[in-house]
């Protein structure tokens, strides 16, 4: 009943692991349930869940495993000194490069739960029953398919308080199904930061007061400079419409991500349709414009440039004149030329793209990616393309 | 294991089993106890209520957004000693007089056990709860200046708070047993709402609750109202004699409550029943 409950966890999403489940053995032993099903219950959301994103997901798989069932909380309690018998040695013997690896092996395991699931939710669905649970917990799932969906377990089961908790499912408001989460990418962004020494005296020298000191034949002399502030001021561009809308999420949580990061000096954030044209605008909905040739001027080389789109669209938008359709005039040049201003005049540049780099050749990929230096938004690839914009030339 | 005391609220702290039985996981297991929870839902007063409940000293550390790992362990004076060797009043040598311990170190070297708040944790930099798993594993730390170790003898009871809205990184999440604070039930606010306001009519205090919680419940809110909020809001209504409130576009001093701009058109739009933008 133990274990089951724990792989039950697992399988939606919650990330518990020896060390949560030894955790819990711990805390029965010592009698903290006080032999109680809601003990058990208050006990183990307490150790197994660490964010407020997964008590949802608790409360589920504690209905699933526990729901019904007559427990003999006794029998659940010696059922667990048993497990703990035999679990602690072996998460003794553990070294920690085992168990490093123990913990690196998470993510495929999940993978395959994630795709086993979405399987499932396909027949379900197709049959027309409602889908038990959310194939969306696991940090793999993708948008659109896997729909949120509150499930009514109904009925009165005739169980216990804890299972009503459960039942209640109080805390279905803060879930958060994420692929790549805002955190991860605030990392990523943290390696753009520079630093200069600006502003006030607020910080000691130490090795600047020890020379002056010594050239003052050892009468002190306290050498104060300027803290170090950010330096790093960048221009985040994004795509917005159209072929992009299923990376909308994605494309707002590198947003979010951005814009919570405090360690740029400076950061303007624009959007554009399709291509870049003669202008950019500061909102999504295409008001504000801001025209290239001003933001040109304002911004001088030292702009790092952050372009996200998928780069896709008919070949006449990026290559004739008229392909940006609703300006006229001067602005009347083609896509790839506005891209290429923007390519000379910044020192450093890069274009995120959300579709997979397999799609990346025979289309207007291509293209601009003779341009741009492009990296595909994943981590992985927001991490080099992060590596790209520092490397000096 | 050994018997520990158990945590079972206090006089002025309301508890509910979820909650007391958290604290005492943390207890027992000797880990910190992560309270979150969205402001105004009593997280730094459980820390309070935790040192009044077990009788233990409370040190608190309030994490600003400059706040680094390293000012909670210790601090060395450099200045001082530089300035204090140009006279010979005191001895230099003695590196000692020039450290000074921070809250968690105070916590860590302490006698008796206490109970060391580390409030607001998500308010620092983002790497900062790393740089304190170690010293929270191990409750042990070095001061390099003096070659020493500062130890807990008794291991400090750890409460942290963090808003509901930050991330934390993982490793830290797995080290801590972990409460999610809820939002005070409309039961629980009637008695929250009279502690604050103990001669309020009750016809008042039942339509502000009311329409309180259906603001809350309304979706496009970006910053929700909570609990100090309704408190200052009744108090408002009640000095401009205000006997009674429902919720329609004409909701008096709806300032009080709702703090941004954008709340403001979208509660007035959804009243009048206004379009629906994608949110």
């Amino acid at each position: 009943m133990y274990l089951p409950f724990l792989y039950e966890l697992r399988a939606r999403g919650v990330p518990v692991g020896t060390t949560e489940a030894v955790q819990l053995a711990r805390a029965l032993k010592a009698g903290l349930h006080e032999q109680s099903l809601d003990g058990f219950y208050h006990v183990a959301r307490a150790l197994l869940v660490h964010r407020e994103g997964h008590l949802d997901d608790f409360d589920q798989a504690f209905l699933k495993v526990f729901r019904g069932v007559e427990v003999e909380s006794k029998k659940v309690q010696d059922e667990l000194l048993e497990w703990l018998k035999k679990a602690m040695p072996i998460a003794d013997q553990l070294t920690d490069e085992e168990r490093a690896l123990l913990e690196n092996l998470d993510p495929e395991e999940l993978q395959k739960l994630f795709e086993k699931r979405l399987e499932e939710q396909k027949e379900r669905h197709d049959g027309g029953n409602k889908w038990i649970g959310t194939a969306g917990t696991s940090p793999f799932g993708h948008s659109g398919k896997a729909a949120r969906q509150g499930i009514r377990v109904g009925g009165p089961g005739g169980g216990r308080s804890a299972i009503k908790t459960a039942d209640a499912r109080l805390y279905q408001g803060y879930r958060q199904d994420l692929t790549l989460d805002v955190r991860q990418m605030q990392l990523a962004l943290r390696k753009l930061r520079t630093y200069v020494r600006i502003g006030g005296d607020e910080e000691l020298d130490l090795e600047g007061t020890i020379a002056a000191t010594a050239k003052n034949a050892g009468e002190l002399e306290v050498v104060v400079r300027p803290p170090r502030r950010p330096n790093t001021r960048v221009i985040l561009m994004m795509d917005v419409g159209g072929s992009m809308d299923p990376f909308a999420l994605l494309c707002s949580r590198l947003f979010s991500a951005a814009k919570k990061s405090t360690h740029f000096k400076e950061l303007r954030t624009y959007y554009f349709h399709n291509c870049v044209y003669g202008r950019v605008y500061e909102t999504e909905r295409f008001t504000d414009p801001v025209r290239i040739e001003d933001l040109l001027h304002e911004c001088g080389p030292h702009y790092k440039l952050i372009l996200v789109g998928d780069a896709l669209m008919a070949p006449y938008e990026l290559m004739s004149p008229g392909g940006a359709l609703s300006y006229e005039g001067e602005e009347r040049m083609e896509g790839i030329s506005w891209l290429m201003r923007l390519r000379n005049h910044f020192r450093k540049s890069v274009w995120l793209n959300p579709e997979p780099p397999r799609y990346w050749e025979g289309n207007t990929i291509e293209n601009i990616r003779g341009v741009f230096d492009m990296y595909p938004l994943t981590l992985e690839g927001l991490g080099e393309a992060m590596s790209h914009l520092l490397r000096t030339r | 294991m050994s018997e520990f005391a158990r945590f079972t609220g206090t006089t002025t702290y309301l508890t509910s089993p979820s909650l007391e039985s958290a604290v005492n996981c943390a207890l027992a297991l000797e880990r910190p106890l992560l309270v979150r929870g969205e402001p105004g839902t009593g997280k730094t007063l459980l820390a309070e209520a935790v040192s009044a409940a077990l009788d233990h000293e409370l040190i608190r550390w309030n994490v600003k957004s400059t706040t680094r790992a390293q000012d909670g362990l210790y601090v060395y004076d450099t200045v001082q000693r530089l300035y204090d060797s140009r006279f010979q009043d005191k001895n230099v040598g003695d590196i000692r007089q020039y450290i000074k311990l921070g809250p968690m170190g105070e916590a860590f070297a302490a006698k008796k056990r206490v109970v060391l708040l580390i409030d607001e944790i998500d308010k620092a930099d983002v790497e900062f709860p790393n740089d304190l798993l170690n010293e929270l594993d191990r409750m042990r730390f070095t001061i390099d200046e003096l070659q020493e170790e500062v130890a807990a003898t008794q291991r400090p009871v750890v409460i942290i708070t963090s808003n509901a809205e930050k991330e934390l990184p993982d490793a830290f999440l797995r080290r801590c047993v972990f409460h999610f604070i809820d939002f005070p039930t409309p039961e629980l606010m009637a008695d929250i709402v009279r502690v604050h306001h103990p001669d309020l009519e009750d016809r008042l205090a039942e339509q502000a609750i009311e329409a309180f919680f259906e603001l809350r419940a309304m979706k496009r809110l970006r910053k929700r109202p909570s609990t100090s909020e309704l408190v200052d809001w009744i108090a408002v209504l009640r000095a401009a004699g205000v006997a009674d409130v429902k919720l329609e576009a004409a909701l008096p001093f709806l300032g009080t409550l709702l703090k941004k701009e954008q709340d403001l058109v979208a509660f007035a739009d959804q009243l009048s029943g206004g379009k629906r933008w994608r949110s």
